[in-house]
C-alpha cells in the first residue's frame, strides 16, 4: 500500500508541480538543492501547506482532494522539523508526551520507555527543552514525533542545522529507526552522504518538478544525475550474511555475483545488510586477480561508462548479479583495458562500509 | 484614616479596575490573536481604531459614550425600549467606558506576545494532534503569559487613574460611580487638602506596590522560562 500524491502550489515566484508515488515501506528521500521544492512537498504531505489543488491518498485514505484537506491534527503522521521546534515552556518529558497524550490509548503502539531508550534520552527527561544542545534537541523532536505512533514519518532535513559532531551523533539513531520502523519515512535532504546512508528510494526534485524517482541503488549509479558529480559517488548494495570467521575477524557476505569479506569483530546481528561502496574504492581487472592484498572481487559486466567531473577519471557502471556498482577509474586505465559496455570484468573492492 | 465615603470610592475604583481588566483579557485574547496573524488588508483600520483611545482626549470619549449609552442614544435608547435601564451614570456604564479607554493597553501587549509566538510551534503542535483550540490553550497562552501579565497590569493601573471618561458618563454618585480620582478632585474643590492627601497617598502607594509586584514577578517568570 503506497502513498499517491499530486500537488500544485503556485506562489508566483515559485511553482511546485509534482505527481508521485511513495512506497509504503522504507525511507524515501526527497533530494534536491535548496529552492527545489522538497520542503514544500513535505509540507504538502503533512497538510501544512495550502496547496491550490492536489490529491493525496495515504494507503487508501483520502487526505486531500482538490482544495479540500484533512486538517493536520487529524493525520496520523509524525513530522520532524529542521529546527526541532520543541516547546520552550515544557521540559523534555512533557515535550515528549505532548503528542502521545493526544492519541487514544488503543492507538498507542509506541512505548515511551522504549522510544526514550532508542534515542538515548534517559538522562535528559527532566531538563528544560531550552538547555539542550542541537543534537539533543533533534533527538527529542524525533522521539516526540514517534510517540504519536505515526503511520507516516516526515523528516525535514533533521540534520541540516547541526554541526558535524551533532550529525555524527544523530545519524546512528536515524539508521536504527530506518531498520526498526515498519512505517514509511519521507526524508528531505540535500546531502548526498545522508541520502546514500539512509534512503531506499529517491525522488529527485528540480525547480519544483520531479526530475526522476526510483530505487536508490539504481539512481545513485546513474551518471547523468547529480549524485556522482559531487566526487562522492558511491553504490549501495544489498548483501546477506553467509558466515563469520572469528579467527580472522572477518564476516563473509553474499553480494551481487560473488562474496565479500568484511572485517568485523563480531558477527552482524541481522541477516540482511546494506553496503556502501565509494566508487573510488572500486578498481577493475580483466582477469580474476591473484597475489593481491585486496580481499574482495566480484564478477561483473560493464553496463555504461560516463564522464567523471574530474577530466582524468571516468565512472564505470557495473552490473554484478543484478545490482549496480560504480567504479571510478582513470581515463588512461579505461583505454589500456579497452573497457566497453557488455564486457565481463572483475570488480576489485578495496573498502566496504557497512551501514 | 479614610472617611467612609472615601473608602467606598477606593473600593469602587479597585472593583472597576478588576472587572474591566478581567473582561478585557478574556475578550481581547482572541481579537489580539486575530490581529497578530491576520493577513487581511483592512487590518490596519482595526489597528488604528484600537489605538484611538491612546490619543483621544478622555472627555471626548466620555462625551460620545454618554450620548451613546444615555436614554436617547442608540444603546441606551434600545435598552429602554426593551424595558431595561439606560447605562449613563451607572456602574455598568463605567465598566464599558473603562474597557474602551484601556483597550489599547491590553491589545498591544497581547498582540506583540502572539506575534512573537510565531507559527512554527503551532505547526509542531498540529502535527502532534492538537486541534486549533488545544494549540491556543496549551501553546499560545503559556508562551504569551508575560504579555498577559503586562496587559493586566497596564489595564488595571490605567483604569485606576481614570478621570475624564468617568466624570462624563458616570457623574459623581457616591457608592455607585464616584471613584477615587473624582473623590480627590472633590476634596480639592472643597479646599479639603488633608483628605485629598490621604486618598492620593493611598493611590500612590497602591500603584507603586502593584508595579513592584509586577517587576518581581516578571523576573521570576523569566527564570521560569529558562528552567521549567
Amino acid at each position: 500500500m503506497s502513498i499517491r500524491a499530486a500537488f500544485h502550489v503556485d506562489r508566483g515566484d515559485f511553482v511546485l508541480d509534482v505527481d508521485l508515488e511513495i512506497p509504503g515501506t522504507g525511507v524515501t528521500a526527497l533530494f534536491g538543492r535548496s529552492g527545489s521544492g522538497k520542503t514544500t512537498l513535505l509540507r504538502c504531505l503533512a497538510g501544512l501547506e495550502a496547496a491550490h489543488s492536489g490529491q493525496l491518498i495515504f494507503r487508501g485514505e483520502t487526505w486531500q482532494d482538490g482544495p479540500w484537506q484533512l486538517p493536520v491534527h487529524r493525520r496520523p503522521l509524525g513530522y520532524v522539523f529542521q529546527e526541532a521546534r520543541l516547546f520552550p515552556h515544557l521540559n523534555v518529558r512533557r515535550n515528549l508526551t505532548y503528542g502521545q497524550r493526544r492519541i487514544p490509548g488503543a492507538q498507542r503502539r509506541v512505548a515511551f520507555d522504549e522510544t526514550v531508550h532508542l534515542l538515548g534520552l534517559e538522562a535528559l527527561l527532566e531538563r528544560s527543552a531550552e538547555a539542550l544542545s542541537g543534537g539533543q534537541r533533534q533527538r527529542v523532536s524525533i522521539a516526540r514525533a514517534l510517540l504519536t505512533s505515526p503511520r507516516l514519518l516526515l523528516m525535514d532535513e533533521p540534520m541540516a542545522s547541526l554541526d558535524e559532531t551533532s550529525k555524527q551523533e544523530i545519524l546512528p539513531y536515524l539508521e536504527r529507526l530506518r531498520d526498526e520502523l515498519s512505517i514509511p519515512v519521507v526524508y528531505v535532504s540535500h546531502a548526498v552522504d545522508e541520502v546514500t546512508r539512509l534512503a531506499d528510494h529517491l525522488v529527485l526534485l528540480e525547480d519544483g518538478r520531479i526530475r526522476t524517482q526510483g530505487p536508490l541503488p539504481e539512481l545513485l549509479a546513474r551518471a547523468d544525475l547529480p549524485f556522482s558529480r559531487s566526487g562522492g559517488a558511491a553504490s549501495v548494495l544489498r548483501a546477506t550474511v553467509h558466515r563469520h570467521d572469528p579467527v580472522h575477524q572477518l564476516t563473509q557476505l553474499a553480494c551481487g555475483g560473488g562474496t565479500l569479506l568484511v572485517p568485523r569483530s563480531a558477527p552482524p546481528t541481522t541477516d540482511h545488510l546494506r553496503l556502501r561502496i565509494p566508487a573510488r574504492d572500486v578498481a577493475i581487472a580483466l582477469t580474476p586477480p591473484e597475489d593481491t592484498s585486496i580481499l574482495n572481487h566480484l564478477p561483473a559486466t560493464v553496463a555504461a561508462i560516463v564522464d567523471d567531473p574530474h577530466p582524468g577519471h571516468v565512472l564505470v557502471r557495473l552490473d554484478t548479479g543484478g545490482q549496480a556498482l560504480l567504479a571510478r577509474i582513470t581515463r588512461r586505465s579505461r583505454e589500456q583495458l579497452g573497457l566497453a559496455p557488455g564486457m565481463a570484468v572483475h570488480a576489485l573492492v578495496k573498502a566496504v562500509a557497512l551501514d | 484614616m479614610l472617611n467612609p465615603q472615601d473608602a467606598t470610592a477606593l473600593w469602587l475604583t479597585v472593583k472597576l479596575a478588576l472587572i474591566t481588566t478581567a473582561l478585557l483579557l478574556v475578550l481581547c485574547a482572541p481579537a489580539a490573536w486575530w490581529l497578530a496573524h491576520s493577513r487581511w488588508r483592512g487590518k490596519v483600520l482595526v489597528e488604528a481604531l484600537v489605538a484611538l483611545p491612546l490619543v483621544l482626549p478622555p472627555t471626548v470619549l466620555g462625551f460620545y459614550l454618554l450620548i451613546l449609552l444615555g436614554p436617547r442614544g442608540w444603546v441606551g435608547g434600545s435598552l429602554e425600549a426593551m424595558g431595561l435601564d439606560h447605562l449613563a451614570f451607572t456602574f455598568t456604564g463605567l465598566v464599558i467606558g473603562s474597557m474602551i479607554y484601556s483597550l489599547p493597553f491590553v491589545m498591544q501587549p497581547l498582540t506583540n506576545a502572539f506575534q512573537a509566538t510565531g507559527r512554527g510551534l503551532l505547526e509542531a503542535a498540529a502535527t502532534l494532534r492538537a486541534s486549533p483550540l488545544d494549540r491556543f490553550v496549551t501553546v499560545v497562552l503559556p508562551l504569551a503569559r508575560r504579555g498577559f501579565l503586562t496587559a493586566a497590569v497596564l489595564s488595571f493601573a490605567h483604569t485606576l487613574g481614570e478621570f475624564g471618561v468617568i466624570i462624563m458618563i458616570g457623574g459623581n454618585i457616591p457608592g455607585q460611580t464616584q471613584v477615587a480620582s473624582i473623590a480627590i478632585y472633590d476634596h480639592v474643590e472643597a479646599m479639603d487638602y488633608a483628605a485629598a492627601h490621604r486618598l492620593s497617598l493611598v493611590l500612590l502607594v497602591l500603584s507603586f506596590l502593584l508595579l513592584l509586584a509586577v517587576y518581581a514577578l516578571n523576573r521570576r517568570f523569566k527564570v521560569m522560562g529558562a528552567s521549567a
